[in-house]
C-alpha cells in the first residue's frame, strides 16, 4: 500500500517537473517574442498571434521573431537530444557534438561548399544551395564522427579515448576552417564569424522546412530505440549480457546523433554547449530514462537557447552576437562545475 | 645516450643557423644571400637592406625566440603536472592572454604594444592562476579527459569572450589573426621585450629543471626528497606566466608547439628536464622558424596563419598520445 503510495507521489511530482519544463520554455518564447528592437507588451504579442495585431506588430512577429525562435526550437532540438544521446552512449557527462568536433565537421563542409559557389552567406543564398546545406552537413558531421571513431578504435571504443580523440580532431577541423576564414574579405569575415560561432540571423521559413522534418524523423527513431540507450547506460558487459550488441548499436547512435547535430549545423552554425547543458539539467531533474530525458532535454535546450538568443540580440542592439558565443559563456561554468564535482 | 643528446644538439645548432639564414633569405620578396650579407654588416642602403633590417631580422628573432618558449614551457608544464599533453595552448593559458589582448587592441585607453603586452601578461595571469587552483583541488591532474575537457572549456569561454569583444569593435578579422597565431607585425621592440621578459623567466625555468625532475617521479617522491611539490608547482607556473603573456603578445595564439616539441624530444633523449629543457627550448625554435617561412611562402604574398601549420604536426601527434592512454 505505502509502496503505490510512494510510486504515485513520484509520479506526481515527475508530472509537476514536466509542466514546469514546458512553462519555462513558453515563457521563454513569449519573452523572445516582446522584447527587441520593436517591444510588445505580452498582450500585444498574444493578440498579434490571434492576428489582431497592426502591421507593425504584424511584421515583426511572423517575419522576424516567429521564424527565429521556430528555427531554436527546431536547432535546440536536435543538439539537446543528440547531446543526450552521447552522454548516453560514452556515460560520460562531458561528450557534446560541439566539443568532439562533430559540430566542426558539418560546419567545414559547410563553409566548403558555401565558398566553392559564392561569397554571399545569408539571405542571397539560392534556394538549390539551401536545399543542399542540410545534407552537406549531414556528411560532414558523419565524416567527422568516421574519422573519430576510426582513428579512437583499438579493439573496439572505449567512451574517454572517443571523448579525447574526438576533442583533437575539434582542434585540427577548427584550425582548416580559420584558415578558410582567414582569405576572406572583412564582410564575409565577420558573416561567416557569425555563423560558425552559431548564430540564428537570417532565419526564415524556408530553412525551417526543410529541417523540421528530418529533425522531428529521427528523433522519433532515437525515441522509439531509446530502450537500448537504457540499457547501453549499464555497462558494456551488462548490455551485452541482456542481449544488446553494443559496438553495433553504438555506431548506429552515433550516426543518428551525427545527423542530428549536422542539420543543426546547418542552419545555425556551431553552437557549442548546448548538447551538454540540455541532457545534463533533465539528467538530474528526471534520471537516465531515455524516454522521457531526451523530450525534457530537447525542451530545456529550447528554452536556453531561445533566453541566449534574446540576449545575444538585445544586448548591444543594434549590433547582434552570434548566440553560440552567449550559450558558451553560459554554458562553460557549468561545464567545469560539473567537472569539479565529477569524481 | 649521450651520443644522441650531442647528435640531436648539433644537429638541432645546424637546422636553426640554416633556418635563420633562409628565414632571411625568402619571402614575399627573395633577398639575395650577399644582401641580407651587407644589409646586416654594412647598413646597406636601398630597400633590401631596409627589409632585412627592419622586417626580416626580427621577424627571425622573434619567431625563433617564440617557439623556443613555447617549447619549453610546454615541457615545464608536462614534468609538473605529469602528464603528456599539457601545454599553455590547451590549458587554456594562451587563450586567456589572447581574451586580454583582444581587450587591449579594442580599447581606446590601453592601445599600443605596451598595453598589448600588459594585458597579455594579466590574461595569461589569471588563466594560470585558474590552471593553479584546479591541479591543487585536484589530486588528479594525470587523468588525460579531465584536463583536457578542462583546459578545452577554458579555451572555448575564452575565445567566446575574445570574439564578442572582438566584434563589438569591429575587428573581428585581427582577432582571427591573434587566434591562429602569426609573425606579420614582428618589430624590434617586440624582439627586446621577448629578449628581456622571455629571457630572464626562461633562465629561471632552467634553475628549477633539476626540481621538476623530483616533482615529476611523484608527489611522494619529491616530499620524500626534500622537496615541496606544490612550491614547485608554483614557481613553475609563475615563470610560465610571464612567457605565455609575451608570446602571445608577440605573435598570437600559436598552439601545439609544446605539445609535440617536446614529446618528440623525450622520446629520444629520456625524461631529464635538465637536458630536455635546452633542447626542446632550441628545436622549437627550428620549428617554428620554418612553420614561419612556410606561412609566408606558400601563398606569398598572401601569409597564411602559423598555426596551422603547428597544428598540422600537433594534432596527429596528439592523437597519438590519446591512443597510447591506457583508460
Amino acid at each position: 500500500m505505502e509502496r503505490s503510495q510512494q510510486y504515485h507521489s513520484y509520479k506526481k511530482k515527475k508530472r509537476m517537473l514536466i509542466a514546469i519544463c514546458i512553462f519555462v520554455l513558453l515563457v521563454s518564447i513569449l519573452v523572445g517574442l516582446m522584447i527587441g528592437s520593436y517591444s510588445m507588451s505580452p498582450m500585444e504579442v498574444i493578440q498579434t498571434l490571434f492576428g489582431n495585431g497592426n502591421k507593425m506588430q504584424n511584421f515583426s512577429i511572423f517575419k522576424i521573431r516567429l521564424p527565429r525562435i521556430c528555427l531554436a526550437l527546431v536547432v535546440a532540438g536536435a543538439l539537446g537530444v543528440s547531446g543526450g544521446v552521447l552522454q548516453g552512449i560514452t556515460r560520460n557527462p562531458l561528450a557534446e557534438p560541439g566539443m568532439i568536433g562533430i559540430n566542426a565537421g558539418s560546419a567545414l563542409f559547410v563553409v566548403l561548399l558555401i565558398s566553392s559557389k559564392s561569397s554571399e552567406y545569408y539571405s542571397a543564398i539560392s534556394k538549390m544551395t539551401a536545399i543542399l546545406m542540410p545534407v552537406v552537413s549531414m556528411i560532414g558531421a558523419l565524416f567527422a564522427v568516421a574519422l573519430i571513431y576510426g582513428l579512437a578504435y583499438k579493439k573496439g571504443i572505449t567512451p574517454v579515448r572517443f571523448i579525447l580523440t574526438g576533442v583533437g580532431i575539434n582542434a585540427g577541423i577548427t584550425a582548416i576552417i580559420s584558415f578558410y576564414q582567414l582569405n576572406m574579405s572583412k564582410g564575409d569575415y565577420n558573416q561567416v564569424l557569425t555563423w560558425t560561432n552559431g548564430s540564428l540571423w537570417g532565419s526564415n521559413w524556408l530553412y525551417i522546412a526543410i529541417t523540421t522534418p528530418l529533425v522531428l524523423l529521427i528523433i522519433a527513431i532515437i525515441l522509439w530505440k531509446s530502450r537500448t540507450l537504457d540499457v547501453l547506460g549499464l555497462g558494456d558487459e551488462l548490455a551485452t549480457g541482456v542481449g544488446v550488441s553494443v559496438q553495433k548499436e553504438m555506431v548506429i547512435f552515433l550516426i543518428l546523433s551525427a545527423f542530428l547535430a549536422g542539420l543543426a549545423t546547418s542552419v545555425a552554425g556551431n553552437i557549442a554547449f548546448l548538447g551538454l547543458l540540455g541532457p545534463q539539467l533533465a539528467k538530474r531533474m528526471f534520471g537516465s530514462n531515455y524516454r522521457l530525458l531526451l523530450p525534457m532535454s530537447a525542451c530545456l535546450s529550447g528554452a536556453i537557447l531561445i533566453f541566449s538568443d534574446t540576449i545575444a540580440r538585445n544586448l548591444f542592439s543594434p549590433l547582434e552576437l552570434p548566440v553560440g558565443i552567449v550559450v558558451s559563456i553560459l554554458g562553460v561554468p557549468y561545464f567545469i562545475y560539473l567537472m569539479m564535482k565529477e569524481k | 645516450m649521450n651520443k644522441k643528446l650531442v647528435l640531436l644538439t648539433t644537429v638541432g645548432v645546424l637546422f636553426l643557423i640554416a633556418g635563420m639564414f633562409a628565414s632571411m633569405v625568402i619571402g614575399a620578396k627573395d633577398i639575395p644571400l650577399h644582401d641580407v650579407w651587407n644589409g646586416i654588416f654594412h647598413q646597406a642602403e636601398g630597400i633590401n637592406g631596409q627589409l632585412v633590417r627592419e622586417v626580416r631580422a626580427p621577424r627571425m628573432l622573434s619567431s625563433l625566440l617564440v617557439g623556443g618558449m613555447l617549447a619549453l614551457t610546454g615541457a615545464m608544464m608536462q614534468g609538473v603536472l605529469r602528464n603528456p599533453i599539457s601545454e599553455p595552448s590547451i590549458m587554456g593559458v594562451t587563450q586567456g592572454a589572447t581574451l586580454a589582448v583582444a581587450i587591449a587592441t579594442v580599447s581606446p585607453f590601453i592601445g599600443g604594444m605596451y598595453g598589448n603586452f600588459l594585458m597579455g601578461l594579466l590574461g595569461s595571469a589569471i588563466s594560470g592562476v585558474l590552471i593553479l587552483l584546479f591541479s591543487m583541488k585536484n589530486a588528479s591532474m594525470r587523468s588525460l579527459s579531465k584536463i583536457l575537457l578542462a583546459g578545452t572549456a577554458m579555451s572555448t569561454f575564452f575565445l567566446s569572450l575574445a570574439s564578442v569583444v572582438a566584434l563589438l569593435g569591429n575587428r573581428s578579422q585581427e582577432l582571427a589573426f591573434w587566434v591562429a597565431g602569426g609573425f606579420r607585425q614582428a618589430n624590434w621592440l617586440q624582439v627586446i621585450f621577448l629578449v628581456i621578459i622571455g629571457g630572464i623567466c626562461s633562465i629561471l625555468a632552467m634553475t628549477l629543471s633539476g626540481k621538476i625532475n623530483l616533482v615529476n617521479l611523484g608527489d611522494e617522491v619529491a616530499i620524500g626528497l626534500g622537496i615541496s611539490p606544490e612550491k614547485v608547482k608554483l614557481l613553475t607556473i609563475l615563470c610560465i606566466i610571464p612567457i605565455c603573456g609575451v608570446c602571445v603578445a608577440v605573435a598570437g595564439n600559436i598552439g601545439f608547439v609544446g605539445l609535440f616539441v617536446p614529446h618528440i624530444i623525450r622520446k629520444i633523449i629520456g625524461n631529464d628536464y635538465r637536458k630536455l629543457m635546452p633542447v626542446s627550448f632550441l628545436w622549437g625554435s627550428v620549428i617554428l622558424l620554418f612553420a614561419d617561412i612556410l606561412a609566408r611562402k606558400l601563398m606569398a604574398p598572401y601569409e597564411m596563419p602559423v598555426g596551422l601549420f603547428t597544428a598540422c604536426i600537433g594534432v596527429p601527434v596528439f592523437l597519438m598520445l590519446v591512443r597510447k592512454e591506457k583508460k
